[in-house]
């Protein structure tokens, strides 16, 4: 049920606290564990071997390739790497889980007290306190079949161990308070700064509609402290936890639609139940998971079968200075050299252009050329294709050539409009669309001067104006011409062959 | 006619290399008196005849032909049912994995394949290694060839059991905390459980991970060290795996023989020993320091104060760590399954747990999830963990005066079947003497040292030495053997009562 109250009118009446924690799936070669695949979207049950399938006498062995992206994001994190950290158990049962427990950290995480800078869009910056940083292993997946979906009532459910060990990395962020009616914006900027800067490492491809990065939103509302009062001195409410909210804006909507929720709650003199809700992308709303009443015990303790994780100093080091810059800073960097307008950055930024685009310059193109080609004609098709940039069927070296085309006059708006059309359909780079599609620019002046000749002819009331000093009548000469040579005439020349032709230059 | 039952590892692969026996010829032997005397003895829960024969006909062939072999290929061995082997059931003695065919090998079934050494069949086993006497097996129990009244030790009692009734010259074991050397003590054979990480557990069916290890089984030391030598070495696919070079154990075993223990350290641990242990247990023991002193050894005695909470914390340790292990039987993927139709998971997964579980596995279940529940973690298995690095100082200062610790393996001679099953505790002092090694990870013998006078059933004599010195229990462990069995002018198992044979 969606609650009457606004998000605006919830944050008027409470204060709010909120902590995320994050799932980054990382991209390496292999699992967690073992040496199968770690590849999205196989056949089911195609990438398993006897130790994520949790078999009887198998055993795990730790990815290193993981542990170094866990400890390159927690660097990027500004977090302590621990010199000697544990893997523990966690153990529960279900059936997405093939061991009966699931190798976690616990106490002693290898990546702790960090803290992350959060630039807003209107440029404040809002520093996050970063808890901890662990490694673990994901869960298979489970399809219920029959009933409403859900485990119960199904009337079976089947089980793909295809993503059972795929190593995570989950990063928790300290209670965060004293953000009033930006919580659902911080919280969105937090998020959306983690996913940069996986995908800045390298680490992830930060897909959250992969499921790649994934998030769980915690928010409690207190009262407000009273005039003069310190607001910290004021004890937390009881939290909600809302479960795998999977994109930016569903993040948003969740803080909203939780706020108001527990705002109702709170002033109908209503308690908050400390539990975990699911989010619903459909209408926008929660609905109670497990309460902690029934909250498992999940008896942690230090995994046997695995080694302490000993990073060494030196390595640490080298790691450190080996990282990217941060998002923040490559950020206000890139404008600068671009030469951006803020408008025009915060665009690119919320349509997950930026490397497109530092890409695109890199291949030759001008910036502002690059970013009209990503944020106009192909972030329109992307929109009606309703894909991410980057799936687009183009590169940034497709685009660099498209925009060397029209530098050089070979192609006009127009016919490079059509070259691009043809490079998303896939028939070849830009250069290749134009050769076989024979989409060059008319060039030759006598075959245009016998266009304008033969339009000013049809026409001479506009030829007339023209000479009259109506110089902008020629417009409809020049439309005409384009039309009788098909788009394939640069406008400019038209344009003064015609004025050459009326005698009025 | 030779009976080539009777005859030791080495002496087979020895007899094979000569000319004068063939691999089938003493496969066929093993299998022979398998078929005459399981109905009594029952150490196996599975024999495969036809996969044995075929191994030793391959070996036969290629031997035929002049190929290099491998020092043990040919000579029959039984594995441990803890142990998966690809294609053969396995089942660690549990009802809850009956009818599991494993798809692949452990490292150590691997490395015997490698070996070309038959595999008769998977030994009889407490369930999931939980027990003394293999009265916990789902299966139905074992009996030592001694007295088939009695109990063959735990939980390896079918590999020891196939030793001692002559029905395999090697068998593979797991201890925990005395699996491969208690049963070796009651029934007059060779146990070793190689340091921590000596062997790889992998596709050894976990009981408390930190505590397994796994080790050979044989009629003599010199056999026992050339199946450790097939065993041992670093493997990737273990992360607790050692990767250091594996010494020659073999070599190690007749350097005792040959030379005695002039100058050696010998420390006798105080604790284990005096209240508790029978009267024939201690005068066998102490015969065997007298020997151990011809041999050149220097006897002193060294206090072991930790060992007290040995065995307390040991049943925090492996409760704990078992529950945890065996949670992934749960119907789900493999073995048993109660389905109670159109039921919960929860109640399938708790139907079939109820079901296939024995009680000392239930038992133990509870314990361990109790004392790693939140609020009694630090009490217990925390406090058990602290009792753990005592001991390891403990023996870290013992072994600053000694070069290696022994005492009795066990403090009595076996029991009787059913003698101790009502009663839990009995049953675990059966290990006192064995868990201090375990919770140390060292590595650990025991050899027969003769049987106790009150009731001529045999006596196991325990050596311990420091991590990674392995090979000096088979120096030590040769030179103490030759020396008894000059005294007794024979082996021990040649003064084993004959069984009766089936026709």
């Amino acid at each position: 049920m969606s609650p009457q109250m606004s998000y605006a009118d919830a944050m008027d009446k409470f204060d709010p606290v909120f902590g995320i924690e994050v799932h980054v799936e990382l991209n390496t070669k292999t699992k967690m564990f073992c040496g199968c695949a770690n590849e999205f979207g196989a056949e089911p049950n195609t990438q398993v071997c006897p130790v994520c399938l949790g078999l009887p006498g198998a055993m795990p062995v730790t990815n290193q390739k993981a542990v170094e992206s866990a400890i390159r994001l927690g660097l990027a994190l500004g977090c302590q790497i621990r010199e000697s950290s544990r893997f523990a158990r966690k153990n529960y049962f279900y059936p997405d889980l093939a061991k009966d427990y699931q190798i976690s950290q616990y106490d002693e995480p290898t990546c702790y007290e960090g803290s992350l800078d959060v630039v807003l869009d209107d440029g404040t910056v809002v520093t996050i306190g970063i808890e901890r940083a662990h490694m673990e292993e994901d869960a298979g997946k489970n399809t219920h079949k029959g009933g409403t979906g859900g485990i119960q009532g199904a009337d079976y459910s089947l089980v793909d161990y295809n993503r059972g060990g795929v190593p995570l990395v989950e990063i928790v962020t300290k209670p965060i308070e004293g953000m009033g009616d930006r919580t659902a914006e911080v919280a969105r900027a937090y998020v959306a700064t983690i996913r940069d800067i996986v995908k800045g490492l390298g680490i992830s491809d930060g897909r959250m509609e992969q499921g790649s990065v994934r998030a769980d939103v915690n928010l409690s509302l207190r009262a407000k402290a009273a005039d003069g009062e310190d607001q910290s001195a004021v004890p937390f409410g009881k939290r909600s936890e809302t479960k795998n909210v999977n994109s930016l804006r569903a993040i948003e909507r969740a803080i909203h639609h939780e706020a108001g929720r527990q705002a109702e709650l709170l002033l109908a003199g209503k308690p908050v139940v400390q539990e975990t809700r699911h989010w619903q992308e459909g209408d926008g709303t929660t609905t109670p998971g497990r309460s902690k009443e029934e909250a498992e015990d999940y008896r942690y303790f230090p995994e046997p079968d695995l080694l302490p994780v000993e990073p060494s100093r030196e390595w640490i080091e080298e790691l450190r200075a080996a990282l990217p810059e941060h998002p923040s800073k490559m950020r206000a960097r890139l404008q600068q050299e671009w030469g951006f307008s803020d408008l025009e950055m915060r665009d690119a930024i919320n349509a997950d252009a930026l490397v497109l685009i530092t890409d695109t310059v890199a291949a030759g193109a001008a910036p502002q050329a690059a970013r009209k080609w990503w944020m106009g004609e192909l972030a329109r098709v992307a929109n009606e294709r309703d894909i991410a940039l980057e799936a687009l069927p183009v590169t940034p070296a497709d685009i660099a050539e498209l925009q060397s085309l029209v530098d050089s006059g070979a192609l006009n708006d127009k016919l490079a409009r059509q070259a691009l059309e043809g490079t998303l359909a896939g028939e070849g780079s830009p250069a290749a669309v134009v050769k076989a599609r024979g989409l060059e620019v008319v060039s030759d002046d006598s075959a245009l001067e016998a266009a304008v000749d033969a339009a000013l002819a049809a026409q001479p009331d506009v030829l007339a104006k023209i000479q009259d000093g109506k110089v902008q009548a020629a417009g409809a000469i020049v439309g005409a011409v384009m039309q009788a040579t098909k788009g394939q005439a640069d406008a400019g020349r038209v344009r003064e062959i015609i004025l050459k032709r009326a005698g009025v230059q | 006619m030779t009976d080539w039952t009777r005859k030791g590892a080495l002496e087979m692969a020895d007899a094979m290399a000569a000319g004068e026996v063939t691999s089938v010829e003493l496969t066929q032997a093993c299998l022979d008196r398998i078929a005459a005397v399981e109905a009594n003895v029952h150490a196996f829960l599975l024999v495969d005849a036809e996969g044995a024969l075929a191994t030793a006909a391959a070996v036969d062939a290629d031997r035929a032909a002049g190929k290099d072999l491998p020092r043990l290929a040919g000579v029959p061995i039984a594995i441990k049912d803890v142990l998966v082997t690809k294609g053969m059931e396995t089942t660690a003695g549990s009802k809850i994995l009956s009818g599991w065919i494993p798809p692949y090998d452990a490292t150590v079934t691997a490395k015997i394949r490698e070996a070309r050494m038959p595999i008769l069949g998977k030994t009889n086993m407490d369930e999931f290694a939980m027990g003394s006497s293999t009265e916990h097996s789902g299966y139905g129990p074992t009996h030592n060839p001694w007295d088939l009244d009695r109990i063959p030790g735990g939980s390896g009692g079918g590999s020891a059991a196939a030793l001692a009734a002559w029905e395999a010259p090697l068998a593979i074991g797991s201890d925990t905390g005395g699996s491969i050397r208690q049963p070796a003590s009651v029934t007059g054979t060779v146990g070793v459980k190689p340091t921590y990480g000596g062997v790889s557990r992998y596709g050894a069916i976990a009981l408390a991970s930190s505590l397994d290890q796994l080790g050979p089984c044989a009629r003599s030391v010199e056999d026992a060290a050339a199946l450790h030598q097939v065993m041992g070495g670093h493997d990737p696919m273990d992360a607790t795996s050692l990767d250091e070079p594996l010494p020659d154990f073999v070599a190690a075993a007749q350097e005792g023989r040959a030379n005695g223990l002039k100058g050696l350290k010998v420390a006798v641990i105080k604790e284990l020993g005096g209240e508790g242990y029978q009267a024939g247990v201690k005068q066998r023991f102490e015969e065997s320091l007298d020997l151990l002193r011809g041999l050149g050894a220097e006897i002193t005695e060294v206090s072991c104060p930790s060992f007290e909470y040995a065995l307390a914390a040991y049943y925090l340790i492996l409760p704990s760590e078992a529950s945890s292990n065996l949670a992934k039987f749960d119907s789900v993927r493999f073995g048993l399954r109660v389905d109670e139709g159109g039921t919960t998971i929860e109640r399938v997964m708790a139907a079939t747990r109820a079901e296939g579980f024995g009680d000392e596995v239930k038992r133990r279940i509870m314990l361990g999830t109790y004392a790693l529940s939140a609020g009694y973690y630090d009490a217990y298995y925390g406090s058990a963990q602290k009792v753990r690095t005592l001991i390891q100082r403990d023996f870290a200062a013992a072994f600053e005066q000694a070069d290696v610790l022994v005492s009795p393996t066990t403090p009595t001679t076996p029991f009787k079947l059913g003698e101790q099953l009502d009663d839990p505790l009995a049953m675990y002092l059966n290990d006192v003497a064995t868990i201090p090694a375990n919770l140390a990870g060292i590595p650990g013998m025991s050899l027969p040292s003769g049987l106790a006078p009150e009731d001529n059933l045999p006596v196991g004599f325990q050596i311990l030495a420091p991590a990674r010195e392995d090979a000096r229990l088979y120096r030590v462990g040769a030179a103490l053997e030759a020396a008894l069995t000059a005294q007794w002018g024979g082996s021990l198992m040649a003064q084993a009562p004959e069984l009766e044979v089936a026709r």
